[in-house]
C-alpha cells in the first residue's frame, strides 16, 4: 500500500458495484451464477467489462432457483464457495429453496441480492422484500449492506463464514445506493471472527478414550457422512479403515468419499440403503459415527436405534452431538484432525465372523433385490439396470447428480465411485428440480470430468428451462431422464400405505426429446433393454450436451425400505 | 391433539453476543419454531465492553433447552449461551402500576399496603399516580391482584434480569472463545 508516500495524491475511488466485483476477484472467484434485475443493475454493469476481458464468467440461469442450484452443484463438485447473484423482491425470494437446500446439506454459498435504495426501505417500494428477514432461518449468516464502505469487509466475512467450520449459505443484501456510491477500495481477507469458532481444538484425552473404545469392541461399525468430504478427510478415512479393518457404511451424502470397492465398505445406510448395514446397526457393539448427523432417514425410530451399542460420535458441529442419538463418547473435532490422531493407534483385526454377518445379509439382498432389478426378466427397462449400466459404461468414474424420488435412491444404490465429490444430490431438503441445474453447475466446475444427471420425469419438469444455460455455456453434461410416467416415490407410498389410491401421481408428459432438441441438445429415447448399451455408449462418447430418455417400468418400487419411523431392523426387502 | 406434556420447568437462558442487527430474531426463532413461548426477554449491555447480554425466560423441558442452547451458541455472532434453573440465578423484574388519584382517597390503607409490599410511589400526577415494585414475578403479580380493587389503569412488567450464582466469569469465557477463534 502506498498510504505513506504522497499525501497530496488524489484518492482514486470506484463504485460500490465495482468494489463488489473486485472483492469477488480477491477471493479467487472466477465463475458466478445469477440473474439480473433493477436492484442489481449497477453490479451487472460493473460485471460487463470483467466478463468481456475474461476475468470472470457469469452463468445466467433461466430462473433464480435454477441459478442457485447450479451454484450449489458447482460448489459441491469443486469444494469452492458457490456465488449467486439475484435482484431484489421476486429475484431474491426465488432463491430461497436453494438457500434452504444449501443450509441442510452444508454447502458453502455466498448469495448476493440487490435491494432497493436505503431511503426506500420500509416504504413497500417496488420489488422491496425483507430478504434478510426471510432468509434468516435458512442461512448460516446474513447481512444487509447499505453503504459502499462496508462492501469489502462484509464480503470477506461472508466468504470466511460460508467456507469455514461447518460450511453453509450466507446471504448478503446490498442496497442500490451502496452499489452506486463511490468508495476507496482495499480488500483484506477475513481470518477470524471473535464470537465464532470454526474448528474446535482436538481433545487428546477424548482421542485416547476413543482408541480404548475401539480396541475393546468386538463388533465395531463405522458410519461416515458428508463431514468427511467437507473436511477433506477422505484419505484419512481410507487409511483409518485400512488400518483397523472395521466394516464401514456411508450415508447418502457421504457417498464417494472413499472408493465403493474399498474392502471394508458394506454399503449405504438409511431408508433405502443396503440391507446389511441397516440390520447390523442394531447388532454392532460400537457405532463409530464420523461427520454425520443421525438424520431421521438414517435412524428410523431413534428409541430403538443401536441401543445395544456404545456410540462414538466424531463431529465438528457441537449442536449435532447428542441431538438425535445419545453418545457414550463425543469427539468434538474436525473429522480430518480426529482421524489423523486415531490412525496411528489402530490395530488390524480380521473381524471374520462379523464380516460374515454382513456377507450373509448381502447375499439375501442380492438374491431378493439387486439381481432381479439389475438383470430383469422381459424387455422392459428398470431404473436399477439403467443406473448400473451407466456406472459400468462410465467406468465408475463420472460425477453422478440425481434429483429426488425413486430414481435418486436407485442412483445412490447402484452407482459406484472411484473419487470423492462424485455424488451430488439434494439430501436434507429433498428438492425436486435440483438435479438439472446442479449437474450443469458441476460440469462447469469440473469440465474435465464426465457428469451424468439422473432425473425423474416429474422433477425434470421443475427446472427444465435451465437447458437454456447450455445455449450460452455449451458444456457436455449428460442428462438421463428415467421416465416412469409417475411421481414414482409418492406413488410407491400410495401403493404401500394408502391402498393404491394414486391421487395426483400419474403424469402426462410432454415430448421430452423434442423439448431437449428445442434447446439444441442432442436427444433420444429408448424403452427396451436391448437398446440400453448402445444408447449409453453413445451418451458417453458424445462431446456435447446429450439427453437420453429411458422409458422404465412404471410401477416399480424401491427396496429395501425402512418404513418411516420404523426400527432399522424392520427393513423390508419387498 | 394431545401434546406430549413432559416435565416443563422454568429456565433462564443467558446469551452473550456481539451487537448485531437481526440477532434478536435469530435467537427468538430458535424458541418460536419449537412452539416455546418466551415468558420474558431482556437485552442489555454486559460487563464486557461491546458484548451484549440477552436474558430469556422460558418454560420447557431440560432436553429442549439443552438443544436450543447449542443451536443458539452456533450462531456466528454468539459468544456463549447458558441456561439455568431459577434457583441458580438471582433475578428481578420491575413492574409499574398506574392508578387513579381517587384510589388514595380510601385513606392510609393503600399507602401502608404499598409500604408492606416493598413497593413505592414513583410518580404523582394530577389525575393519577404510579407505583413501582421490583421483585420476582410472583411478587409483582401478587401486588397486581391486590391493587385490582383500586382500579389499576395500566400495568406493565419488564423482562427478567438475572445474575447467575455459579461464578462463571464471562470475561474468561470470552477470552477463551477469542483464543480459539484465533487458532
Ligand atoms: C419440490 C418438491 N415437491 C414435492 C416433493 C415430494 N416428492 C418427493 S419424490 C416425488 C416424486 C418425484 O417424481 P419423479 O421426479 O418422477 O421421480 P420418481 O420418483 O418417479 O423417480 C415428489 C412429488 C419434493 N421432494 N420436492
Ligand atoms: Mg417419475
Amino acid at each position: 500500500m502506498s498510504e505513506m508516500q504522497n499525501t497530496t495524491e488524489t484518492i482514486t475511488t470506484i463504485s460500490g458495484a465495482d468494489a463488489f466485483v473486485k472483492s469477488l476477484l480477491a477471493e479467487g472467484v472466477d465463475t458466478i451464477f445469477g440473474y439480473p434485475g433493477g436492484a442489481n443493475m449497477p453490479i451487472y454493469d460493473a460485471l460487463y467489462h470483467y466478463e468481456a476481458e475474461g476475468t470472470i464468467k457469469h452463468v445466467m440461469g433461466r430462473h433464480e432457483q435454477g441459478a442457485i442450484h447450479a451454484a450449489q452443484g458447482y460448489a459441491r463438485a469443486s469444494g469452492k464457495v458457490g456465488v449467486l447473484l439475484a435482484t431484489s423482491g421476486p429475484g431474491a425470494t426465488n432463491i430461497i429453496t436453494g438457500v434452504a437446500d444449501a443450509m441442510m446439506d452444508s454447502t458453502p454459498l455466498v448469495c448476493i441480492t440487490g435491494q432497493v435504495a436505503y431511503n426506500l426501505i420500509g416504504t413497500d417500494a417496488f420489488q422491496e422484500t425483507d430478504i434478510t428477514g426471510i432468509s434468516m432461518p435458512v442461512t448460516k449468516w446474513n447481512y444487509q449492506i447499505t453503504e459502499a464502505d462496508d462492501i469489502a469487509e462484509v464480503l470477506a466475512k461472508a466468504f470466511f463464514i460460508a467456507r469455514s467450520g461447518r460450511p453453509g449459505p450466507v446471504l448478503i443484501d446490498i442496497t442500490k445506493n451502496a452499489q452506486f456510491q463511490e468508495v476507496e477500495f482495499s480488500y483484506k481477507p477475513c481470518q477470524m471472527i471473535n464470537s465464532y469458532i470454526p474448528k474446535p481444538k482436538l481433545d487428546q484425552d477424548k482421542v485416547a478414550q476413543a482408541v480404548e473404545m475401539i480396541k475393546a469392541a468386538e463388533k465395531p461399525f463405522v458410519i461416515w457422512g458428508q463431514g468427511v468430504i467437507l473436511s477433506g478427510a477422505e484419505k484419512e478415512l481410507e487409511s483409518f479403515l485400512d488400518q483397523s479393518n472395521i466394516p464401514s457404511a456411508s450415508t447418502l451424502l457421504g457417498l464417494s468419499a472413499i472408493p465403493s470397492d474399498h474392502p471394508t465398505y458394506v454399503g449405504m445406510v438409511g431408508m433405502h440403503g443396503n440391507y446389511a448395514p441397516n440390520m447390523l446397526t442394531n447388532s454392532c457393539d460400537l457405532l463409530i459415527a464420523i461427520g454425520m448427523r443421525f438424520d431421521d432417514r438414517v435412524t428410523g425410530n431413534t428409541q430403538t436405534y443401536a441401543k445395544q451399542a456404545k456410540v462414538l460420535h466424531i463431529e465438528l458441529d457441537a449442536a449435532e452431538i447428542d441431538k438425535n442419538i445419545a453418545t457414550d463418547l463425543a469427539v468434538h473435532a474436525d473429522a480430518k484432525e480426529a482421524l489423523q490422531a486415531l490412525i496411528p493407534a489402530m490395530e488390524k483385526n480380521a473381524y471374520t465372523d462379523w464380516y460374515q454377518e454382513f456377507n450373509e445379509l448381502l447375499k439375501e439382498e442380492k438374491a431378493e433385490v439387486i439381481q432381479p432389478e439389475c438383470q430383469p426378466e422381459g424387455d422392459g427397462l428398470t431404473m436399477a439396470q439403467v443406473v448400473d449400466q451407466i456406472a459400468e459404461t462410465f467406468d465408475r468414474n463420472a460425477i453422478i447428480v440425481s434429483d429426488v424420488g425413486q430414481h435418486q435412491m436407485k442412483a445412490a444404490r447402484y452407482s459406484a465411485f472411484k473419487q470423492s465429490r462424485s455424488h451430488i444430490t439434494s439430501g436434507g431438503l429433498g428438492t425436486m428440480g435440483f438435479c438439472l441445474p446442479a449437474a450443469i453447475g458441476a460440469k462447469i466446475a469440473c469440465p474435465e470430468r464426465e457428469v451424468v444427471a439422473i432425473i425423474g420425469d416429474g422433477g425434470y419438469q421443475m427446472t427444465v428451462q435451465e437447458l437454456g444455460i447450455l445455449l450460452e455455456h455449451p458444456v457436455a453434461v449428460k442428462i438421463v431422464v428415467l421416465n416412469n410416467e409417475f411421481l414414482g416415490m409418492v406413488r410407491q407410498w400410495q401403493e404401500l400405505f394408502f391402498d393404491n389410491r394414486y391421487s395426483s401421481t400419474p403424469l402426462k408428459n410432454p415430448n421430452f426429446v423434442k423439448l431437449a432438441e428445442a434447446y439444441g441438445v442432442r436427444a433420444s429415447s429408448i424403452n427396451q433393454q436391448d437398446q440400453l448399451q448402445d444408447a449409453l455408449t453413445d451418451l458417453r462418447d458424445s462431446q456435447e450436451a446429450t439427453f437420453l430418455e429411458c422409458m422404465v417400468v412404471k410401477q416399480e418400487n424401491v427396496f429395501p425400505m425402512i418404513p418411516s419411523g420404523a426400527t432399522v431392523t424392520d427393513i423390508r426387502l419387498k | 391433539m394431545v401434546k406430549q406434556v413432559a416435565l416443563n420447568e422454568e429456565y433462564t437462558v443467558s446469551i452473550f453476543t456481539e451487537n448485531a442487527i437481526g440477532l434478536l430474531a435469530r435467537i427468538t426463532n430458535q424458541f418460536t419454531k419449537r412452539h416455546i413461548n418466551i415468558e420474558a426477554l431482556n437485552v442489555s449491555q454486559s460487563e464486557v465492553e461491546g458484548v451484549h447480554r440477552f436474558t430469556i425466560v422460558v418454560n420447557t423441558t431440560e432436553r429442549q433447552v439443552q438443544l436450543i442452547t447449542k443451536q443458539i451458541e452456533k450462531q456466528v455472532e454468539v459468544y456463549r449461551c447458558f441456561y439455568h434453573h431459577a434457583e441458580e440465578t438471582i433475578h428481578q423484574e420491575i413492574a409499574l402500576y398506574k392508578l387513579p388519584i381517587s384510589a388514595l382517597k380510601s385513606g392510609i390503607e393503600l399507602e401502608s399496603m404499598i409500604r408492606r409490599e416493598g413497593a413505592r410511589i414513583l410518580s404523582m400526577e394530577e389525575n393519577f399516580f404510579v407505583i413501582e415494585k421490583t421483585g420476582h414475578r410472583s411478587e409483582t403479580s401478587q401486588l397486581f391482584e391486590k391493587l385490582k380493587a383500586y382500579n389499576v389503569a395500566e400495568f406493565v412488567r419488564s423482562g427478567r434480569v438475572a445474575i447467575t450464582k455459579p461464578m462463571d466469569e464471562l470475561k474468561e469465557h470470552i477470552q477463551e472463545v477469542k483464543a480459539k477463534a484465533a487458532v
